[in-house]
């Protein structure tokens, strides 16, 4: 029987495991290196070769893959960004060619409303079903486990099984 | 009621079967390339073997194919002789020899025949990212107006050629010729 501490003990667990998770470093697989003129753009260069897909290797961003296309958008990206670009215009540029699956954030459309809201609602749903199994299981707890007729029935059935 | 609530997990769980099976029958790699419906990108470059630049108004005016291969792809080869037998049907298909060596390319129409009407040489692989290339072969249609149409990622064969191109291609040419 589930009672409110074994819950309790069992939430303790699974954070302790979500922390460890979020501890581990993502390592990048940085295959060429471009001098940029400032850091700043280093740092945005970063940032957004993290965010870019890599098409041809679905799992990868563009920083971690060495697939040909993922080099050449690198290149492109080092390119844009030493010309002034914006995020906002080397993503719009990458997403007119290779569309919202390039992003690893796509926009917020119509399209990637699910992708957006699931996580929320699925979270919203544990919640709620983690508070009525901790709420049903003190009321049983208050009653006092079971009652006099179920105990007969009880006692019924052990009488029998020996 | 209370009985009922029991199959909550199994209903839960057949949903969740039912869209990771459909997940497993679906082709990753085939994704709506982000420029159908929208004109073939402008482009000035050279014609593989010929001394000569070609650019976007010179292909453009009829229904046609525009195949991205390279002699580094190993399924180019494989779909080679299906794209020669298409050409000799009277089918035009442009080739987009896709960041390539020149010498190797020519080599390779020399071996294995040479279906295309002309052969751009994107050396750089410009072409390749207007279009939205992601690796080779790739097969766009484009339409008389300079639209394109369908792109196909992956080898043409007999399956994709009848069951998908041929369709696309004789509506695009009776579109054509009705306007």
């Amino acid at each position: 029987m589930i009672n409110s501490r074994g819950i309790a003990h069992s939430i303790r667990s699974i954070l302790c495991t979500l922390l460890l998770l979020s501890c581990a470093n993502v390592s990048y697989a940085v295959i060429e290196t471009y001098e940029f003129s400032s850091s700043s753009l280093e740092q945005r260069y970063r940032q957004l070769s993290v965010e870019l897909r890599c098409p041809k290797c679905q799992n990868q961003n563009i920083a971690d893959s060495n697939a040909p296309i993922a080099q050449d958008l690198r290149k492109l990206l080092y390119k844009q960004l030493e010309a002034g670009a914006s995020d906002e215009e080397i993503l719009d540029y990458m997403v007119s060619r290779y569309g919202e699956f390039v992003r690893y954030k796509p926009r917020f459309s119509g399209v990637t409303l699910m992708l957006w809201l699931m996580p929320v609602a699925l979270l919203l749903g544990a919640i709620i079903i983690l508070f009525s199994v901790l709420r049903g299981s003190r009321k049983e707890e208050a009653a006092g486990g079971i009652s006099a007729e179920e105990q007969r029935q009880l006692d019924k059935l052990l009488e029998n099984d020996t | 009621m209370s009985r009922l609530k029991l199959f909550v997990p199994l209903f839960l769980f057949v949903v969740l079967a039912g869209f990771l099976i459909r997940g497993l029958q679906l082709d990753p790699r085939e994704m709506p390339s982000a420029l159908i419906d929208q004109p073939l990108p402008e482009f000035q470059l050279p014609v593989l073997g010929k001394n000569s630049l070609v650019q976007r108004m010179d292909v453009v005016g009829e229904v046609s194919f525009f195949n991205v291969w390279a002699t580094w792809c190993i399924s180019c080869r494989v779909e080679h002789p299906y794209l020669q037998m298409l050409a000799d049907r009277g089918i035009p298909i442009y080739g987009v020899n896709y960041k390539d060596e020149s010498a190797a390319a020519m080599q390779w129409l020399d071996q294995l025949g040479d279906p295309y009407r002309l052969s751009i040489e994107d050396v750089e692989g410009t072409l390749g990212l207007d279009l939205g290339v992601f690796g080779a072969p790739e097969t766009y249609l484009v339409d008389a107006q300079g639209i394109i149409r369908y792109r196909h990622v992956g080898v043409v064969n007999e399956r994709i050629w009848r069951g998908i191109l041929q369709p696309l291609y004789q509506e695009l040419l009776n579109e054509a010729a009705s306007q």
